[in-house]
């Protein structure tokens, strides 16, 4: 830089000089060579592995492939749901030679007019050329044909093949094995290993056992230049297929009782009182779970959630009904184990029992004379068993009915299971804040009033009475396997309690159950089988409750007030090998709508499994067996009455 | 004429050795940047540059050879020549990405402004050869070489050619600070440039004007503008300490990497070779300027002193901006690096500048 100098004696600026001003450049060269050295460490060491990422991000692209669905088997590995292939048709913009062309010829052999939008929309979504383009999904039969024998009209144009899910019998337990869909966002939100387009199972079974059935998905790490080219294939992760699940249900079984019980709305459960295991289980109306591996339009799936009759709920579990007069099972268990009442207590009734201001009637206006517990759960009477809820009280019956798993979820491994409702007098103080009227027992005594119950748990006290107090948890599913047959995880019968039976109150009401349907004056004989002793219990719970104390004459009532149905019972007598609780909306009285049904299911169950050692069939005659009680007893009535409870 | 023994007893074997070197360098990674998939081969690319590091070594050994103080009499034909020349880029240029700055010649296509930095340093120096006045020299000195270079840049500039324009401008610079420019004038252009800035931001294309602002902030639009910034960043990055190896850089051979074997050349050797190549490759180019100070210093005359000031700035000026680019801390601009990027016109140009360098040096014994 300048420097003064003295020249001539005068004070001048000296010529800058060259040496120095390159001693200067050479230090802003070494500081910006210095600075561009840093910022690679920076970049090279420091951020490395960020940056390796990223690179990797930016060629690495995985094609996922989804595992196969495992199957579902029913309890002798007969298949209930598999997966078919489910043909799409898909365009490669880049490999279309004449766009509109192709498009009109592709939507007269589809029968469809969206090709271009679609199209256009992918354009629109900044798709490469080369990605393939998913026109129409679900093809049938008749599209696949006429694309494939149209093959070379359409360049560009090609089937592709996608696992569908398919349920072999159609709607046959369909609230059981549920459905599957496509994974929304929701759910993508709680997991990451589903992508958008998954099928997730959203109901039942599908939805329970979703981690067995679902598999790994591998894929493909494809590398990829930067238009998303793919170049080579990096790496192939297998994919590892699902479980199949192997069910206790039986197909014959469920079979029999999806056509006992027709078209009529209801549920019905069978299940072994030795394992809890379900034998069948029947929600109807149901629907066909195929409709959502197709894809549900938003008009079907509107048609099925505004459906008065609610196809989607499945009945066995979340209809919960009063369960009218089974619940005089209850009553009998409770009051002879409280010995508030024994074999030996007998009470009049002459059709109707006057209680607090009015008459509490029983559904035989000519009454049943007197009779002890045997007769009255045989003849069903209600008089009797008022007095049995009067002597009894509501909390020791509720305590009992809480017992045997009314009021509580089972625990079966469904979604929206309900509890029902078994009501006591603290119940009562915490929801309504009212202490519990007497009169209010009589009708819950009956099955009536706040009592109500799902098909399932009356199931469970059928099978708890059968086996003399075990108490297990309803199961569904046996085993899952691997691909190759061999199990994954068994599902061992799990006893949760033992109910403290007295087995002497338990073969009191045994035999009354047995001559419900075997016994003369029994309100059960439509469940009667020649070679088996089937041992049950009717009820018919009204819908409205006290509708005047007039009731109106049966069958001309409109449907929607008609009575429900229910029929419980096990079979055989001993060593029993199914309980059933089926109920029927509306059906009127349980004896002539549910015990056929269930009569039914018997006939088909115990004609593939004969019970060991030939039963003696036992002609309907009026001695009861092995009645511990000998107590006198009225002559039966003469003839059954037109409407038995 | 006889070859004077002492040209090859003197001869500067290091610079010459070192620019071969960066040419060496130059060629893998030309040759690496091309083996994109999907093709995985030899490009065409690769042995056109092998020739003309061939034409470039040979016009290093002549122009070293030749005395250097005999080019300041062909300074402003040359200069004349160049200029001619960008004006006929002008007229019959060949465009590429949206600028005109080729000359086909037939046979080869000749990129005038790669030769107009050397023409510019020539004339520039002939010009500031002369010992500057007392106090340096002043404001009105360097109206001359204002216009000097203003011509040439403005040509440059229209092209569009930002990145040659601003090498023209900070070698000239370099020069007039090297060669005694009055410093309260230096101040005042300083000061000058400051303000400037503003209103040469006012005259920038939208597609400049679109890269500075990436260069602020690269995430601001990551596929648009800010795109060749991540994405070498990425290849820098991704080579690590010692790098991926020799043609296993995905960035470049996936094509994520734009202009791969010009203008980011460097990204490419960066991923492959890592930090470990990337501080060999600077030193590299330290050694080369550091040896172009060393001449300056020692040359015996003041337009062999200045001359190898000006060939030192084209390097130096060129391996800053550009690497300082594609590591992300300067913006985009498409400047080559020099000797390494491909391209005929510049690696000869600057293997030619060497020579001269060489020739500086080889002759302070001579005189």
């Amino acid at each position: 830089m300048a420097r003064w100098r003295y020249y001539r004696g005068k004070k001048v600026r000296a010529i800058p000089r060259i040496e120095l001003r390159v001693t200067i450049l050479s230090t802003l060269i070494a500081l910006v060579l210095a600075v561009v050295s840093v910022r690679l460490y920076y970049l090279q060491i420091i951020r490395h592995k960020e940056f390796v990422e990223l690179a990797d991000r930016n060629r690495i692209r995985i094609h996922r492939q989804p595992a196969l669905r495992g199957l579902v088997f029913d309890v002798h590995h007969r298949p209930l749901v598999d997966t078919r292939p489910s043909f799409e048709a898909v365009v490669v913009p880049e490999d279309v030679r004449n766009a509109r062309q192709t498009i009109s010829r592709l939507g007269g052999y589809l029968g469809e007019n969206n090709i271009a939008a679609k199209l256009a929309q992918a354009e629109d979504d900044d798709r490469p050329p080369f990605d393939p383009v998913t026109v129409e999904e679900h093809l049938d039969w008749q599209q696949v044909v006429s694309l494939e024998t149209h093959q070379l009209q359409l360049p560009g144009v090609s089937l592709e093949v996608m696992p569908q899910r398919h349920y072999i019998y159609g709607s046959l337990g369909a609230h059981l094995l549920g459905y599957v869909g496509e994974v929304a966002e929701g759910d993508l939100r709680h997991t990451n290993d589903y992508r958008m387009g998954d099928e997730i199972g959203k109901f039942g079974l599908e939805r329970v056992f979703e981690s067995e059935l679902r598999g790994q998905a591998g894929g493909q790490e494809i590398e990829v230049d930067s238009v998303g080219r793919r170049l080579k294939l990096l790496r192939e992760i297998p994919e590892i297929p699902g479980q199949s699940v192997v069910l206790s249900l039986d197909l014959d079984v469920q079979q029999a009782a999806e056509q006992a019980m027709g078209n009529r709305s209801g549920a019905l459960v069978a299940i072994d009182p030795n394992t809890g295991y379900i034998i069948a289980m029947v929600s109807h109306p149901a629907f066909d779970p195929n409709i959502f591996a197709n894809g549900i339009t938003p008009v079907q799936w509107r048609a099925l959630t505004t459906d008065p009759q609610h196809p989607l709920a499945n009945r066995a579990i979340q209809g919960i009904y009063p369960p009218g007069s089974t619940f005089k099972l209850v009553d009998a268990i409770a009051a002879l184990e409280d010995r508030t009442l024994t074999p030996e207590t007998t009470y009049y009734c002459p059709g109707g029992l006057w209680y607090g201001n009015r008459v509490y009637h029983c559904w035989r206006k000519q009454g049943h004379g007197t009779l002890s517990v045997h007769r009255a759960i045989v003849g069903s009477c209600d008089v009797f068993f008022y007095q049995v809820g009067i002597h009894l009280g509501i909390d020791r019956l509720a305590q009992w009915a809480h017992l045997l798993g009314l009021g509580e979820k089972s625990g079966i491994e469904l979604d929206n299971e309900r509890a029902g409702l078994m009501p006591s007098s603290r119940w009562k103080e915490q929801r309504f804040h009212q202490r519990w009227y007497p009169a209010e027992t009589l009708s819950v005594a009956i099955g009536q009033g706040y009592v109500a119950a799902t098909p399932l748990q009356m199931a469970l006290v059928a099978a708890e009475i059968a086996n003399g107090g075990a108490r297990y948890k309803p199961q569904f599913v046996k085993a899952a396997e691997a691909l190759d047959g061999s199990v994954v995880r068994s599902f061992p019968p799990i006893l949760e309690r033992r109910i403290p039976f007295d087995p002497s109150v338990l073969e009191i009401v045994r035999s009354a159950m047995c001559d419900v349907v075997n016994g003369v004056g029994g309100t059960g004989h439509a469940a009667h089988l020649d070679n088996v002793v089937v041992c049950g219990k009717t009820g018919t719970s009204q819908v409205v409750k006290e509708a005047g104390n007039a009731r109106i004459p049966e069958n001309k009532e409109p449907l929607k007030y008609r009575d429900h149905g229910w029929f419980v019972a096990y079979a055989p007598r001993d060593h029993p090998q199914i309980a059933i609780a089926c109920v029927i909306e509306h059906g009127g009285h349980g004896g002539s709508s549910a015990g056929p049904v269930v009569h039914d299911v018997l006939q088909k169950f115990f004609a593939l499994y004969p019970p060991p050692g030939s039963q003696p069939s036992i002609p309907v005659t009026g001695a009861p067996q092995a009645m511990p009680s000998p107590a006198p007893q009225r002559p039966p009535p003469g003839s059954i009455a037109a409407r038995q409870d | 004429m006889a070859l004077d023994r002492r040209l090859v007893y003197h001869f500067d074997w290091t610079l010459f050795m070192m620019t071969l070197g960066l040419a060496g360098v130059g060629l893998l990674s030309v040759l690496s940047a091309s083996w994109g998939a999907p093709k995985h081969a030899l490009d065409p690319l690769v042995v056109r540059q092998l020739v003309w590091i061939g034409v470039g070594t040979a016009l290093m050994a002549a122009a070293a050879i030749f005395d250097y103080r005999a080019l300041a009499a062909y300074a402003y034909p040359l200069y004349v020549v160049t200029v001619g020349l960008l004006a006929a880029v002008m007229v019959a240029g060949h465009v590429t990405g949206g600028s005109r700055r080729w000359l086909n010649l037939g046979v080869i296509r000749l990129e005038p402004s790669e030769l107009a930095k050397l023409a510019l340093v020539l004339v520039m120096v002939r010009y500031l050869r002369e010992e500057p006045p007392r106090g340096g020299w002043s404001f009105r000195q360097m109206i001359i070489p204002a216009l000097l270079l203003g011509v040439p840049l403005a040509l440059v500039l229209k092209q569009p050619d930002l990145g040659t324009g601003i090498i023209l401008a900070l070698v000239t610079a370099t020069l007039v600070f090297v060669g005694g420019l009055n410093g309260r004038v230096l101040l005042a252009a300083m000061l000058a440039a400051a303000l400037a800035a503003p209103v040469g931001w006012h005259y920038l294309k939208p597609y400049q004007k679109e890269r500075l602002v990436s260069f602020l902030n690269p995430q601001s639009d990551p596929l648009g503008a800010g795109y060749h910034i991540i994405q070498s960043e990425i290849a820098i990055g991704a080579g690590g300490a010692w790098g991926k190896g020799f043609l296993k850089g995905t960035q470049a051979r996936l094509n994520f990497l734009p202009e791969q074997t010009t203008d980011f050349i460097f990204s490419v050797f960066a991923e492959e070779f890592g930090f470990a190549g990337s501080i060999l490759l600077m030193a590299l180019y330290a050694g080369v300027i550091a040896r172009g100070i060393w001449i300056a210093r020692h040359a015996r005359d003041r337009f062999g002193q200045l001359l190898a000031v000006g060939f030192t700035a084209i390097v130096f000026w060129q391996v800053a901006i550009n690497i300082g680019m594609a590591s992300g801390v300067l913006p985009v601009v498409g400047i080559p690096l020099p000797l390494v990027s491909y391209g005929g016109s510049s690696l000869i140009a600057m293997m030619a500048a060497m020579g001269v360098m060489i020739s500086i040096n080889t002759r302070r014994y001579l005189f």
